[in-house]
């Protein structure tokens, strides 16, 4: 069956609902009792945001404020009255060497996201630049049998998360990979059941580090002879044995138990063992595949930011670390954007399992 | 020796102190090309008569017999509708019938597949319907899909658990009459289950009433000797189908108030009218 894939569609599929609110408010289609779920659905979640903003504001303030009174009460012990003004001037002028190091406000946060967005297309230029650069030699290389002259250069922010997104992509995958096949064999088989369960059960709750540094004495003797940076390896399959729990679950407890019904019609059609598995067992337990699936995905991107950080692999978790340690003047608040940027890329990555998750799943009672 | 035999079936369900016998003492006998009809209250063990002759579970105690062999599984030869339909809400109607033909029929070719296919979905009135999925049917089309699969895999013996509960006077009446005429055309046997005994007198050669459970025997058979083919409309006028009608409702009722007044004594149960029949007085 085809479906026209509309604004209101994809948008009530997602839990985008507003979207078609807003839509109709500017065609002028709104009825009045819409306006107050208009109300509802918009103007409250902005309301919300803008009184968030407010709130982090005053709050960064307050906190401003007592660090800077704190650091002039200390030259004042420490240095006496001269000093204590001249801490008292330095920070009013704003100068970088003296200002407190606390909780960004929302202002200098968003000052951040744009300097980040700034040094991404320096950095792309001079990456460009670099490539028209050494295009001939490394043309003259590749003719010698050499290798190529990369770009080694710092990599931006944007860089950083296409990284990240790699990183958690490759763990989903081997998760999928692992989880899926071996969920439906213990899903089938009480014995396997029975053989696996203790392996889950401990192995389930253990915590990110903990996996990073197994994968890491495994995968570092495995690697001894290449010199190959391994961490991105270390790291994605951290996340993926970090994250495939939940779909290894899922993916048992659906395929163990399928509607006694389905079953039925699989024994009076005579389906064959591959057949049944096939076209009755697996497909009736695609939703709950899905939902853990989609769980694996969100657990995957939680917990990549904590194992990037270990392992030293690009990413937005070492863009975090690096920031922490720099300790530069906008740090804090680069730090605050990268929360911003995880939050939001992690809302993204859920709406879109739910939406496959929707598009798969069906309700349990309608072939009965 | 009869096509299919049930020989003092027993079936308990459940364990030790939580044992129930549902069917106690089982004896039936179906000839060859007899249609015959079970007629019971809700909860009496109909269904699970229906899965022991076709095999989806096994008696306690006694045995089936089908042409003579002990039935240890299920066969396409015995085909069955289910009370539940039991579609597959995954496949849409098409699929689901291609289905089970194909695990009948591997020798066809996929196109005669898809002819059968068609075919069968037009018998049930469906094909304006037979790209969607169960979830965009109503329950009675999703019935006759149920029936459509049963005949297009044509068993030689049909079993049907009240095939036809959820449809219309209207429709109800058809497809009575397309069962009865590939019964009658292509000489099956077949096995009704239903709850409305003037259906079971319309369509069988003999009616068994089920007692109510627990420990649900078989009563006294009715045999409706009415020419066939039989007409819906002329029936009624019939002195022999009013008698065996009224013979067959008078025992129902009678063991209906049996139950009613040994189970108040015994434990508070909802009260189980034959509310099946109601309609039908
Ligand atoms: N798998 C099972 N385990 C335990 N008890 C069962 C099982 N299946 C059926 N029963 C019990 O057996 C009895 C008969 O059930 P059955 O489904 O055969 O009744 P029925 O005559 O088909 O009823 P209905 O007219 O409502 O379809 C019921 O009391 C039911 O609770
Ligand atoms: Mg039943």
């Amino acid at each position: 069956m085809k479906q026209s894939i509309t604004l209101e569609r994809v948008g009530k599929f997602m839990g985008l609902g507003f979207l078609t609110t807003l839509k109709d408010l500017f065609t002028g289609n709104l009825e009045r009792e819409d306006f107050i779920s208009f109300l509802r659905k918009v103007i409250v979640p902005l309301a919300s945001i803008l009184l968030f903003i407010g709130l982090w504001h005053l709050g960064a303030k307050a906190l401003f404020q007592r660090e800077a009174n704190f650091k002039i009460e200390k030259a004042l012990t420490d240095q006496g009255q001269a000093a204590a003004d001249d801490m008292k001037a330095c920070i009013a002028s704003g100068d970088v060497s003296c200002q407190p190091n606390t909780l960004p406000a929302p202002s200098q946060v968003w000052d951040s996201y744009k300097s980040l967005l700034k040094d991404h297309r320096a950095i792309s230029d001079d990456k460009e630049a670099f490539i028209q650069k050494t295009a001939t030699i490394n043309a003259k290389r590749e003719a010698n049998g050499q290798e190529h002259i990369t770009y080694t250069g710092r990599p931006s922010f944007i860089d950083q998360i296409i990284m990240s997104l790699k990183t958690v992509f490759a763990g989903f995958l081997l998760a999928l990979i692992i989880a899926v096949p071996l969920g439906v064999l213990i899903g089938l088989s009480p014995t396997l059941r029975s053989a696996f369960n203790w392996f889950i059960q401990i192995f389930k709750p253990v915590s990110p580090v903990v996996w990073y540094l197994l994968v890491f004495m495994i995968v570092k003797t495995l690697l001894i002879y290449s010199n190959d940076d391994s961490s991105f390896i270390i790291s994605f399959i951290s996340v993926g044995l970090c994250s495939m729990w939940a779909t290894l679950v899922n993916t048992a407890m659906g395929v163990s138990s399928v509607d006694k019904d389905y079953i039925n019609v699989a024994k009076v059609l005579k389906l064959g063992p591959i057949q049944k598995v096939f076209k009755v067992i697996l497909p009736s337990s695609l939703p709950l595949i899905f939902t853990g699936l989609k769980i694996t995905l969100s657990v995957a991107w939680m917990v990549l930011i904590a194992i990037e950080l270990l392992a030293q692999s690009p990413g937005l978790g070492s863009f975090v670390w690096e920031e922490f340690q720099n300790g530069a003047n906008d740090s804090n608040s680069k730090i605050i954007v990268a929360m911003f940027v995880i939050g939001i890329i992690g809302f993204l990555l859920d709406r879109i399992m739910l939406t496959i998750q929707n598009a798969v799943s069906f309700n349990k009672n309608e072939g009965i | 020796m009869a096509y299919l035999e049930l020989n003092n079936i027993c079936k308990t369900y459940g364990h030790a102190d939580d044992e129930v016998e549902v069917l106690s003492n089982i004896n039936l006998s179906i000839e060859e090309g007899e249609f015959v009809a079970i007629v019971g209250f809700t909860g009496s063990g109909k269904t699970t008569l229906v899965n022991l002759i076709n095999g989806l579970i096994q008696p306690t105690k006694g045995e089936v017999l089908f042409k003579g062999v002990p039935v240890s599984g299920t066969s396409h030869e015995r085909g069955v509708i289910f009370q539940n339909y039991s579609l597959l809400p995954w496949l849409t109607v098409a699929q689901n019938i291609y289905m089970a033909v194909r695990e009948v029929f591997p020798k066809k070719s996929k196109s005669e597949l898809h002819a059968l296919v068609a075919d069968y979905v037009e018998m049930v009135n469906l094909t304006p319907a037979i790209n969607k999925r169960p979830k965009e049917l109503s329950g009675g089309m999703r019935q006759r899909v149920a029936v459509a699969r049963a005949l297009a895999m044509k068993p030689e013996m049909i079993i049907m658990d009240e095939p036809l509960g959820a449809l219309d006077a209207l429709t109800r009446g058809n497809l009575q009459d397309e069962i009865l005429n590939i019964w009658g055309k292509e000489k099956r046997t077949a096995l009704l289950i239903t709850n409305d005994v003037d259906e079971g007198i319309y369509m069988a050669d003999r009616i068994i009433p089920l007692r109510p459970g627990p420990n649900a025997t078989l009563g006294p058979e009715f045999k409706i000797d009415i020419e066939r083919p039989r007409d819906k409309t002329a029936l009624n006028d019939n002195p022999n189908f009013k008698s065996t009608r009224n013979a067959i409702i008078e025992y129902l009722m009678d063991i209906g108030n049996q139950r009613k007044s040994k189970t108040q004594k015994e434990y508070i149960l909802p009260d189980l009218q034959p509310k099946s029949f109601v309609g039908h007085f």
